[in-house]
């Protein structure tokens, strides 16, 4: 029997093409970039997305036949199947230029702290939850990674086996 | 270390190659064009006080002086990836377009696969196959961290290739950068040659031919592959290609390198090649300052 938690199956376009009723569709992952971030959904025009494992779902340029037996497929994107959908540090930093809504911009301080994994309180004028972290790069602002903003605190979501300490 | 007195007979000016062995290696990273300009990588280089230097053969490779690459923002970012300067040699040989399909054959950590994907501008299909499931996970970290979402990753041992995944497509060029001897990472690891063997040489080069003529069936007519090694041993070098070139629909084609290197050898020890072999270039420390490294191209002409 196979394990389809070891495949990677496609995305349906829209609700009429789904036939597993938890699985997200493309146009709802289009949808919550565009609400929750202001990415157009343009964006992402070129890329197919795909789910592995329940809620697991990854962008790829690469275009295979669905489903697919492979260890990996382009980068992990977003997390869906829970509350709040939370998008991944890979894809905010590839894709996170093209936010407008819910970014929140640190200092150098901040930002090293950030990618350090620690929390920090700092002050929100906006919607709590995740948002998209900058910090100014070469002299632009540039996306480091996912934040969870909750009760005056912005909680580091930047996986344990990314953190460093830059500020050596 | 005793081993490179073996290439005596091949390498000009041979106490200068066995001196430049023992010297370490410079930090030498790749900026990822998927993440960043080389202007733009150069300036956070500069704001995190690392001097950088461009070689002249290669536009975004960038030689840091002083500073290990991993610990500092651009990094963070994947703007940059820490690879030695030859490794960028075989890709640049592939120069692959966007659009197009690729096969890495070996591809774990990735250095060359998402050099391959930047080179196509994220654009196309790589698919980058190992044999070994650690080196795999390292394969993918850097593919996201580096931002590539043209790959797709496969693990399966390169000589049994399958292309039932993608409903049987072949590929338009292929990478093969086989396991070898790492005869010429000795400076970068010194400890290259403790576990050296003739025999182990022997048996390595009967997985590289059997990973390059799956390449080579796998790779549509007019299709290029390229072969690459980071050792010196002829067994595991111009034997490879001969043994192909007789057994596959291929040909050694020319290319142009722009750092100094030499031919590819038609004699070794008792054995003679194919003499096409000689397009293949070999590249020594000594002459660039780099590590050892061989490249050759070949058509598909089946």
């Amino acid at each position: 029997m196979s394990n389809d938690s070891t495949k990677f199956t496609r995305l349906p376009a829209t609700d009429a093409e789904r036939d597993d009723e938890g699985r997200a569709t493309r146009a709802e992952v289009l949808d919550f970039w565009d609400d929750r971030f202001g990415v157009p959904p343009e964006t992402f025009a070129d890329h197919a997305f795909w789910e592995r494992g329940a809620g697991k779902i990854w962008l790829s340029r690469a275009d295979p036949p669905s489903p697919v037996d492979v260890e990996g497929l382009g980068m992990t994107f977003l997390r869906t199947r829970q509350e709040h959908w939370k998008p991944t540090l890979e894809a905010v930093q590839r894709f996170g230029e093209h936010a407008t809504e819910n970014v929140i911009h640190l200092s150098e301080g901040e930002a090293e702290a950030f990618v350090a994994g620690h929390g920090q309180d700092l002050d929100w004028d906006g919607d709590w939850g995740y948002l998209v972290v900058t910090h100014d790069l070469a002299g632009a602002p540039e996306p480091v990674g996912v934040g969870l903003y909750v009760y005056g605190e912005l909680r580091s979501q930047v996986p344990k086996g990314r953190r460093r300490d830059l500020d050596g | 270390m005793e081993l490179p007195d073996r290439y005596r007979p091949i390498v000009d000016d041979f106490e200068a190659f066995r001196a430049a062995c023992q010297r370490p290696l410079p930090s030498v990273v790749r900026v990822n064009t998927i993440k960043a300009s080389v202007a733009d990588a150069r300036a956070a280089l500069d704001e995190a006080d690392i001097a950088a230097e461009p070689v002249d053969w290669h536009d975004r490779v960038l030689v840091l002086p002083d500073a290990p690459p991993g610990n500092n923002w651009p990094y963070f970012h994947g703007w940059i990836h820490g690879q030695e300067e030859v490794s960028a040699v075989p890709a640049t040989v592939l120069d692959p377009r966007p659009g197009e399909r690729v096969w890495d054959a070996c591809a774990a950590p990735g250095s060359k696969t998402t050099q391959v994907a930047a080179m196509m501008d994220d654009r196309g299909e790589v698919v980058a196959s190992d044999n070994n499931l650690g080196r795999i996970s390292a394969l993918r970290s850097n593919t996201e961290r580096l931002g590539a979402t043209n790959v797709a990753v496969t693990h399966e041992d390169a000589r049994n290739h399958s292309l039932k995944p993608f409903d049987g497509a072949t590929y338009d060029c292929a990478l093969v950068d086989v396991p070898c001897s790492c005869e010429g990472t000795i400076r970068k690891n010194p400890d290259a040659f403790d576990d050296w063997s003739l025999s182990h040489v022997k048996g390595i080069s009967g997985v590289q031919k059997g990973i390059l003529a799956r390449a080579v069936q796998a790779t549509d007519p007019g299709g290029t592959v390229v072969y690459s090694t980071c050792t010196f041993a002829p067994e595991e070098n111009e034997a490879v290609l001969d043994h192909v070139l007789g057994e596959e629909d291929c040909e050694l084609v020319d290319y142009d390198l722009p750092l100094t290197h030499r031919d590819g050898i038609t004699e070794w020890q008792d054995d003679e090649f194919d003499p096409s072999v000689a397009k293949a270039k070999r590249i020594y420390p000594h002459h660039n300052d780099t590590g050892g490294f061989f490249c050759a191209k070949l058509e598909v002409t089946g």
